[in-house]
């Protein structure tokens, strides 16, 4: 039996009904305790991090004791994002801290290009310290690039042994809805790029988290969650 | 690489899918749960179900249909028409919307987007907007409400950042002079509010062609494109399309 975590971020209706598509008994716990018995427990959740404030002490107990039982945990979109050790949209609260790495708004690490546009440059400026043979930088955005990421979007396996993304095909496209991101390191599984590559898939043993939604991402999303239920066993 | 997403639109009126021409003059075109599997399996990327039923008993046997699509497909189904408050919105989301869209109801007071998007986040509001040019040939596009009845005295571009700032996750943009004609998306309109706003503009209104999707998706920086009569009659299949933008450098999802 799967726990599905409400802590009302979001709506759970189509987790619910991707679940139960594929065969798998769902409880959704009013009470930390109430996930005691659970397999498997998922953390879903779109919106603010500063939603996940209401996973508060005993529900953090109550999953870090699934996951010290061996129970597999799957973190999706803000869900995944609460797996590491926070994020700069609510700077000031900690995530789970599973997962080394902290969230980071899309479109903020911008690459620099040289500044081609001196004509712009504000007259009352004091250049006086300037090194006149320097090249003052300017950010290098593409203008294609919108943030939200909304949409489908490929994923590129950079895992392939990981069993969250068991049968899944490289470049296989899933549904994206979120304007912050996990860093990558060696968790990430696989890689989406908008803008700058992120962590679209990461696993670590029996913790999983995936950024977009499986629940709306098609047959894809529906192995996924199939592989995660045969994980919880 | 972010594809571009290619939504059909179901317009449902007492049980049955129908389709105007310039918001006038329905026909049938079928049963909306068969529409929608059918295209699931052609790989649409989203669904918009989009309510124009008069009676509430019609309204209700609706909740039902949306239920029986959302049970089914597992990709995101946004139900649009006639949402003019917090309990329509949750009433869709019960019955399944993943999105809602606003439309009148937003017009009128455009605290509602706020409201809704601080309940279910920004990603489940979607804005649309039904514009048409001030006269032939100009570039000011005025926003109708009421189905394109009623002049709302505002302009497409400046109301489509209103609606950002106030919490939508998507604006979905219908040309009001191209909706049914086949003539193509009006491109001029939908870069206007594209270059404006930072969340996604679905391109409605003029599919006529799949020439017209290649259109809509450079020339009007369109993120998404929707369209209802070139699929339900099977001029044109989801699957084609696709192939064609693929054949012109557009990103798709194939399945």
């Amino acid at each position: 039996m799967i726990a599905l975590v409400d802590y009302k971020a979001g709506n759970l209706t189509s987790v619910k009904k991707a679940l139960a598509t594929i065969g798998a008994a769902v409880i959704v716990p009013g009470a930390p305790d109430e996930i005691a018995d659970a397999s498997g427990v998922i953390v879903p959740g779109v919106g603010h991090f500063g939603a996940t404030r209401a996973l508060d002490a005993p529900w953090i107990e109550a999953i870090l004791g699934r996951i010290g039982e061996g129970r597999p945990l799957l973190g999706i979109c803000l869900g995944m994002q609460w797996l590491f050790e926070g994020s700069d949209e609510a700077p000031q609260l900690p995530g789970l801290g599973l997962l080394s790495g902290r969230c980071y708004r899309l479109g903020t690490t911008v690459r620099l290009k040289p500044d081609t546009t001196e004509t712009d440059r504000d007259p009352g400026r004091d250049d006086s310290n300037r090194d006149p043979g320097s090249v003052r930088l300017q950010p290098d955005r593409d203008p294609v690039v919108k943030v939200p990421h909304v949409g489908w979007n490929s994923l590129d396996i950079q895992r392939s042994e990981a069993s969250i993304l068991e049968g899944v095909p490289q470049g296989a496209q899933v549904y994206f809805t979120h304007s912050y991101v996990a860093p990558i390191t060696g968790d990430a599984a696989a890689v989406t790029e908008h803008g700058e590559p992120f962590a679209a898939v990461v696993q670590r043993g029996y913790i999983a988290g995936v950024q977009f939604h499986p629940e709306k991402s098609g047959d894809v999303g529906l192995r996924i969650l199939r592989n995660f239920v045969e994980l919880a066993g | 690489m972010l594809s571009k997403r290619i939504i059909a639109c179901l317009d449902v009126r007492d049980g049955q899918v129908v389709k105007g021409v310039n918001f006038e003059g329905l026909r049938s075109a079928g049963d909306p749960g068969e529409l929608a599997r059918r295209y699931n399996a052609e790989g649409i990327d989203e669904l918009v179900i989009l309510d124009i039923t008069a009676t509430l008993e019609a309204r209700r046997a609706l909740a039902e249909t949306i239920g029986r699509v959302a049970r089914e497909l597992f990709i995101p189904l946004a139900v649009g028409g006639g949402i003019r408050s917090e309990a329509d919105a949750a009433a869709a989301v019960e019955a399944g919307a993943d999105k809602v869209s606003l439309n009148t109801a937003a017009l009128a007071d455009p605290e509602l987007i706020t409201r809704v998007s601080e309940r279910y986040g920004s990603q489940a509001v979607v804005v649309a907007i039904d514009a048409k040019r001030a006269q032939p040939g100009r570039t000011d596009f005025i926003v109708y409400a009421r189905s394109g009845q009623t002049a709302a005295g505002r302009d497409a571009v400046s109301w489509a950042r209103e609606a950002e700032a106030r919490g939508a996750g998507e604006i979905l943009l219908t040309s009001i002079d191209r909706d049914g004609t086949k003539a193509g998306f009006d491109c001029e309109l939908t870069a206007a509010v594209s270059a404006a706003v930072s969340i996604p503009v679905i391109a409605s209104g003029g599919a006529g062609s799949r020439d017209h999707f290649v259109d809509v998706f450079t020339a009007g920086r369109a993120d998404a494109a929707l369209a209802a009569s070139i699929f339900h009659y099977a001029e044109t299949s989801v699957r084609s399309l696709k192939m064609h933008l693929r054949d012109h450098g557009i990103p798709v999802r194939l399945t």
